[in-house]
């Protein structure tokens, strides 16, 4: 049972994960009056370069071929860690928010290292950026997940979803809502979307994620985006499954609960892609000294959520 | 302890001992004084761990006796062991990290042939194992004291071995002057604890704090923090730290970050948890402040240094601090009566300082192989290792992994361990301060995540990328005992890092013997396979399900590559260098480059300074030479070191006019002192 559990969320990462990414491709385009790629077509990019040939720069040293499956795997790895369209999630056990966040920093740690090591000035450049980014944004990340993690008492995402869903009332709770504008904002920054980094940019001196993946080719290529599509959507089910539990599956539920549960789960998605287009397509990008201001913000939402936790309970 | 384990623990002090008078003997053959030196070493550490280990497996070391080492002539003193479970612990760290760099040693050594006398340096370093342990071990103030100012010297002596620099003398004189100050607090510490109990036995100190008043007690506290905090480095007294650990030979800077800054982690436990009862809540919210604030300075200053190990040495700043945030967690909870968090908390901090032990040691030991290769320190002028030292940079990333505090290595499991003591501290009170514990729990994530931006640096900008320097160029691996020591230190890494619950089993009698509590049982679940946080649903953790689960996903990108990629070839090529004819070193970024955002972004705390010069023929364009200097302003050393040493300075001047260089007047001070004294005793 628990191996047919990890199976199929597994699959369903995999599966989903670019649909997402190509969702939110095809509505930018659309809310900006632009034709803009089908979302399937993330697929068959990914296909393509799978099949493709690899050039691989002279100076990488086998941190060059690690990396991609590094990034891949702990993505992979740690969306069996959240819950999806049940709780407990397949891997709770092995892991609660704290290793979620850990497997997802391991595997920017390989891609920045990846970044420095063809020798490109653009990659050193990007990964700088990104580990300052994501230093900056891991406090304010940390503080909110803590603010849900001691209301539930737990750090296990399973066990804080069901006291979340136990209580709905909670869902507006100020603290609540606080800790969510927060990793709302962290959330911007670690998928790498546009207050503070632009996915779509052909610039190399604005890149941040883009910047180290410069190198890559074909397979090794295909394995990044596809781990950071990944990512991306752990990062979002975190997001609502932590917040807005509604229709999520319990233990003992039966088919027709898991299936309601899906789409309960789709439709979340939906909102929370097109909250993400609004907000990539009404602001601009941010200057890069600009971005710790943002990610401060972050910082005091998720202050203010632990202050009102502490004040109404 | 048992029999064979007090046997074994003799043997090893007889090695260090032996070590110490075989390498002196030999001093003029080179080749023996090393083997002699450092192989003895090696022996003792093995002995020691295997004593401390298995006093600690069978649980004997709660039921220790203690025994005199030799018969003391001098009255008030005595040589007395007491193997603890505390001191034991303690013990096991100093001999592990003696193992592993005993065998880096005998490489490593080699390197002062015909330069330096090595039987001088395989002596220092035995006497500091000895001294370091009989620290752990020693069960009388005055013995403890004695063996605390033998270790400062030897350690001072390792500090300034190559002397000839002046950079290696000013630090070991900054170091010697720091440790006795902090001396002069423990000693002050130990005669108030002695008022009180008439014994200098530590035995008679047991509990003590309760029977204290509560200035006395306070006193104690702050005697003892500032003591053995300068020893520990925590900020603000860890200038020295920095200064000194750099200049020092590889391997004994790893000695020094991995064991001797301990000694101040050993001794504040002692203290703290066996001597003074149950604390008073400010104590704890000291310990935790003062361990957030250096953890968050440390790796920031860290961030900014391009001279590899004076990066190491600030992140041992951190991770001191990383500590101290368990302890002073656990004395809040102790205060507040729950023994059972404060025992995971005090395990959190003992965690790490294995950990720690563990794999600063391995990363000093790495800088040190690539120092051998190279000839600097400085990252500017690396590049390209990871080609030309394969397992050198192999071991290096597992140390960097480690010290971020990424998963599945040790450095992951001690920090969660004090993520959920904080996150469960928050429900212990109803007071203000309960928001103490996830600011700080934020701040350690802060913390963390600087920590893998600073060893992106490290092991970018020196193992990775095009080699920036000639010596870069020709570097070659180290040789393999070098390794093997490196390699002693990966395995301790993993295992700490893979099978907490067994680690936890060892660390039962310290708790037991500090807070009455053992934890191993209920931390561990499904057979052993899962770490919690106290409680299955609190929150659990699976170091070693996380890295099988890895392998086990491992054919998902494998299948892939076989269905779609089975036909694709490889081609190595230059990396794109936008139409230039070929990237050069020079292009690279540099490690002050990559620390640049950060610098920037915290610029009101490193108040960083260029200058630019630059001269040009006809259009400022086309710049024919450029100077470019960029510092960074040590806050503590010029805001608070310089003033005070100014304040000093001037003090003694007007003191001198006290010394006049006339005999009267001494007599007059003589006879005034007299008469003081009479006056104070009547």
């Amino acid at each position: 049972m628990k191996v047919l559990a990890i199976l199929l969320q597994t699959l369903l990462l995999l599966a989903l994960a670019p649909l997402v990414s190509g969702c939110i491709k095809n509505w930018k385009a659309k809310l900006q009056n632009r034709r803009g790629p089908r979302p399937w077509q993330v697929y068959f990019d990914i296909a393509k370069f799978l099949r493709k040939d690899m050039v691989i720069s002279e100076h990488a040293s086998w941190i060059f071929s690690f990396a991609p499956y590094v990034v891949f795997l702990t993505a992979l790895l740690a969306g069996l860690m959240v819950p999806m369209i049940n709780t407990p999630a397949p891997l709770s056990l092995f892991g609660g928010v704290l290793a979620v966040i850990g497997l997802l920093a391991l595997g920017r740690f390989f891609l920045a290292l990846a970044g420095l090591d063809p020798a490109s000035a653009f990659g050193g450049m990007g990964s700088s950026r990104e580990m300052t980014i994501s230093a900056i944004a891991e406090p304010a990340m940390m503080l909110a997940i803590f603010t849900v993690a001691i209301t539930a008492g737990s750090t296990d995402l399973s066990q804080i979803a069901q006291s979340t869903q136990s209580a709905t009332w909670k869902l507006l709770n100020p603290a609540h809502v606080l800790a969510f504008a927060a990793l709302f904002i962290v959330l911007l920054a670690e998928t790498g979307r546009i207050p503070v980094d632009n996915p779509a940019t052909h610039l190399e001196l604005t890149m941040i994620h883009e910047a180290m993946l410069l190198e890559y080719s074909g397979r090794y290529l295909a394995f990044m985006e596809w781990g950071a599509a990944i990512k991306q959507l752990v990062l979002m089910t975190l997001l609502l499954n932590v917040f807005f539990p509604v229709g999520l599956a319990g233990p003992g539920d039966g088919a027709a609960a898991l299936g309601i549960s899906l789409l309960a789960y789709l439709g979340k998605l939906l909102a929370l892609s097109s909250a993400v287009v609004v907000v990539e397509t009404t602001n601009a990008k941010l200057r890069l000294f600009r971005v710790p201001d943002l990610l401060s913000a972050a910082f005091v939402l998720a202050t203010l959520a632990l202050l009102s936790s502490f004040l109404f309970q | 302890m048992n029999e064979l384990s007090t046997t074994l623990l003799t043997c090893a002090l007889c090695a260090y001992v032996a070590g110490m008078v075989g390498a002196l003997v030999f001093q003029r053959a080179e080749r023996l004084a090393n083997g002699i030196g450092f192989g003895l070493a090696a022996v003792g550490g093995c002995c020691g761990v295997l004593s401390c280990a298995s006093a600690l497996a069978t649980g004997a070391a709660t039921a220790s006796r203690s025994f005199e080492l030799f018969p003391s002539l001098i009255p008030y003193v005595r040589f007395s062991i007491h193997a603890d479970a505390l001191g034991c612990f303690f013990g096991m760290i100093v001999s592990l990290l003696s193992v592993a760099l005993s065998v880096f040693s005998l490489g490593y050594a080699r390197g002062y042939y015909g330069r330096k006398n090595v039987g001088v340096l395989g002596a220092l370093f035995n006497v500091l194992l000895l001294t370091t342990t009989l620290v752990f071990l020693a069960d009388h103030a005055f013995f403890f004291l004695i063996a605390w100012e033998i270790m400062a010297l030897s350690a001072y002596c390792l500090v300034s071995f190559e002397h000839e620099h002046e950079e290696t003398r000013s630090a070991g004189v900054l170091y010697f002057v720091m440790s006795h100050i902090g001396t002069c607090c423990i000693i002050l510490g130990f005669l108030l604890l002695f008022q009180a109990s008439g014994s200098y036995g530590f035995d008679s100190f047991h509990a003590l704090g309760d029977k204290l008043s509560a200035g006395q007690r306070n006193a104690v506290f702050l005697l003892f923090l500032f003591g053995f905090g300068v020893k520990a480095g925590m900020v603000p007294v860890h200038i020295w730290l920095p200064a000194a650990h750099p200049v020092a030979p590889s391997n004994v800077s790893a000695l020094m970050s991995g064991v001797l800054i301990k000694t101040g982690i050993y001794g504040m436990t002692r203290v703290f948890f066996d001597f003074m009862g149950t604390p008073p809540n400010w104590w704890g919210v000291t310990v935790l402040a003062i361990g957030t604030i250096s953890a968050v300075l440390g790796v920031l200053f860290a961030l900014m240094e391009h001279d590899l190990k004076r990066l190491l040495a600030y992140h041992s700043i951190e991770n001191i601090g990383i500590i101290l945030m368990g302890m002073g967690a656990a004395l809040m909870f102790l205060h507040s009566g729950h023994s059972m968090l404060a025992s995971l908390a005090l395990i959190a901090a003992l965690y790490h300082t294995i950990n720690h032990a563990s794999f600063k040691a391995l990363l000093f030991l790495g800088a040190g192989a690539v120092l051998h290769a190279t000839h600097t320190r400085n990252m500017e002028e690396m590049g390209g290792l990871a080609k030309r030292m394969r397992w050198t940079a192999l071991f290096f990333l597992v140390g960097a992994v480690a010290i971020s505090a990424l998963p599945p290595l040790n450095g992951f499991v001690s920090e969660w361990l004090t993520y959920q003591s904080l996150l469960q501290g928050f429900g212990t009170t109803t007071s203000l301060i309960r928001l103490m514990f996830p600011l700080s729990g934020a701040m350690l994530a802060l913390t963390g995540a600087l920590a893998a931006a600073c060893f992106v640096k490290a092991f970018g900008i020196a193992f990775l990328a095009q080699p920036r320097s000639e010596h870069a160029r020709h570097a070659h691996e180290a040789p393999f005992t070098m390794l093997l020591g490196q390699g002693i230190l990966v395995a301790a890494c993993v295992w700490l890092g893979l099978f907490p619950t067994v680690f936890l089993k060892l660390l039962d009698p310290v708790t037991q013997q500090l807070t009455g509590q053992q934890l191993s049982q209920q931390l561990s679940l499904a057979g052993g396979l899962v770490l919690s946080g106290g409680s299955a649903q609190g929150g659990t953790v699976s170091t070693l399900g996380i890295t099988l689960m890895l392998l086990c996903l491992l054919p998902v990108p494998l299948v892939l590559w076989v269905l779609f990629a089975r036909r694709s070839r490889t081609r190595i090529a230059p990396t794109w260098d936008c139409g230039l004819r070929g990237l050069t070193p020079q292009m690279e970024y540099t490690a002050t480059g990559f620390s640049k955002p950060l610098r920037m972004i915290f610029k009101a705390l490193f108040r960083p300074r260029r200058e630019v010069q630059r001269e040009y023929d006809f259009s400022p364009y086309f710049t024919t030479t450029l100077r470019f200097e960029s510092h960074v302003e040590e806050m503590f050393q010029t805001r608070i070191y310089r003033p005070l040493r100014w304040l000093v300075l001037r003090a003694s001047r007007r003191l001198r006019a006290l010394q006049a260089g006339s005999l009267q007047a001494y007599l007059i001070y003589i006879f005034i002192t007299l008469l003081l004294l009479l006056m104070f005793a009547l």
